[in-house]
């Protein structure tokens, strides 16, 4: 488990206890006035799911069942609230809501955080606020500094999502495009895949193109027709197999190609290349939606966001930052610990619905899969 | 007993899927088989227009998230077993009887437990045969 413990601050605008679920990770946080992380607990399954050589839904359910109690109990006791069992102590202790993730995801992963968000809220008799995990990647800029100046673009890429929006304040979302078929993160692991590089295929894909030319092999950059504001990668993917592999029905599909006759030098090259091509798509798609944003809906874009597990990456975090300073855009990317999936992010976009009265009953379900 | 298509580009594919809907109702288990980049995505994308879902943008690859669910004139879901190292043993776990008590399964990556899969099933092979051709067999096994 990771954390980062923080003494509670004096001033206690509504602390709200945020829980996340979604997929690999269990995590649970306490964030005060939508920025103050007090505490951040995350247990990660990667570890598990590495040892199976991919998910176990079964255990993916069971590992979260196992990690939300013990997750829940020392995020809120690192926050200074006394423990759950004690039905009175969260309203006390300041607590205004607790927020759970409770889409888009791994429906029996969601289960567990929303069952769990429901009984503490019961419990504390406070409300229960759903979050779309989505969305709350793209508040994650906000957290432990400084409020974010809208209206933004945001980008939020990982292994399950690339999506683009409109962010005109933290819980205002007009989604402008999304992948049509692999999400980034993904291609990133199928491409590791293919070079027989590890998983995940982000940071070894990152680590070798520092040895590569980006140049030495052009792949395609798949924008889609007119001004799409849609992503594709699955081209790009195929690209890098075929030219692996050979072209499938040529003679020398599978003779003279294959992994094994490239060299480091060779796998490294292909490594930058794609990469060159996905954040290349990428930047194209920003400049894109800036300019949807100005032309279409009439508003001039402040800032700059990108959020998810491939904001690590380097050459994407490079690109993004010379073009705000092209286009004269603050560029917000989280700290690290917050890229990736974590539940203070869920409990600070929270904050921001709390605020605006938007919370929810016991009613609240889990929804896998949603495009907004 | 099989048939057999061939489309030349991506497009092709996802027109071959809408072309094809038709043929499924709910119940039918369709398993997906064909290499990393051979359009299995594609080709639900159109099998989703065809069922009528409406925003064919929400049809995206599954490997993540393992199953996706659309909604249209019939129920549509994708599940892929990409990420799944005893994907045999999964399926109860993914819930597949649930799903096809009322809707349409379809599961990329199937070799992976073909065995475990309910019969009668469908059976679509994908074999690349070019840059961008690919050849499309489809079969009831079981």
């Amino acid at each position: 488990m990771r954390n980062n413990q923080k003494q509670p601050s004096r001033f206690n605008p509504g602390l709200i206890v945020g829980i996340e679920s979604s997929c690999d990770e269990t995590a649970c946080a306490v964030v005060a006035g939508g920025r103050e992380v007090l505490s951040n607990v995350v247990a990660s399954q990667a570890e598990l799911h590495a040892r199976f050589g991919g998910v176990v839904p079964e255990i993916a359910g069971r590992a979260h069942i196992e990690a939300i109690n013990p997750v829940i109990a020392q995020a809120i006791d690192e926050a200074g609230i006394p423990p759950a069992n004690l039905p009175a102590s969260g309203k006390q202790a300041g607590v205004a809501a607790v927020a759970v993730a409770n889409r888009p995801g791994l429906i029996g992963s969601l289960l567990v955080g929303l069952m769990a968000a429901k009984t503490l809220a019961w419990v504390w008799r406070v409300p229960i606020i759903g979050v779309n995990h989505i969305h709350a990647h793209a508040w994650a800029p906000a957290l432990d500094d400084e409020e974010i100046e809208y209206p933004a673009v945001a980008l939020i890429a990982s292994g399950g999502h690339t999506s683009l929006y409109l962010c005109r304040s933290p819980d205002g979302l007009e989604l402008l495009g999304a992948t049509i078929d692999d999400a980034a993160g993904e291609a990133f692991d199928k491409v590791a895949a293919i070079l027989n590089l590890p998983y995940p295929g982000g940071p070894a894909i990152d680590q070798a193109s520092r040895n590569g030319q980006a140049d030495a092999i052009k792949f395609p950059r798949s924008l889609l027709k007119g001004q799409s504001l849609d992503f594709s990668f699955s081209g790009i993917k195929t690209a890098v197999l075929y030219h692996v592999n050979g072209v499938p029905g040529s003679i020398r599909a599978g003779v003279e190609k294959g992994i094994e006759r490239l060299g480091e030098k060779e796998i490294s090259d292909i490594a930058a290349g794609f990469q060159a091509a996905v954040v290349d798509v990428m930047r194209t798609k920003i400049k894109r939606a800036v300019n949807f944003a100005r032309q279409d809906r009439d508003t001039n874009v402040r800032t700059l966001i990108i959020g998810g597990g491939v904001a690590a990456n380097s050459a994407l975090r490079e690109a993004v930052a010379e073009l705000g300073e092209k286009l004269d855009l603050s560029v917000r990317i989280p700290a690290m610990e917050y890229c990736t999936d974590n539940a203070a992010m869920v409990a600070g976009l929270a904050f921001h619905h709390l605020r605006v009265g938007k919370t929810d009953d016991f009613e609240l379900a889990a929804t896998a899969t949603v495009r907004r | 007993m099989s048939e057999q298509f061939q489309t030349n580009s991506v497009e092709e594919t996802v027109a071959l899927g809408k072309r094809l809907a038709g043929r499924f109702a709910i119940g039918d288990c369709i398993a997906m088989v064909g290499d990393l980049g051979s359009g299995k995505t594609a080709f639900v994308r159109g099998l989703a227009v065809g069922l009528g879902i409406v925003d064919e943008r929400m049809v995206s690859s599954p490997t993540y998230v393992l199953v996706q669910e659309y909604v249209g004139r019939i129920r549509l879901y994708h599940v892929d077993l990409y990420r799944l190292p005893a994907a045999e043993d999964e399926l109860d776990n993914l819930g597949l009887d649930e799903m096809l008590s009322d809707g349409i399964v379809v599961i990329e990556w199937a070799d992976r437990a073909e065995n475990a899969l309910p019969k009668p099933y469908w059976r679509i092979a994908i074999k690349p045969t070019g840059q961008a051709s690919r050849q499309f067999t489809l079969e009831r096994v079981g």
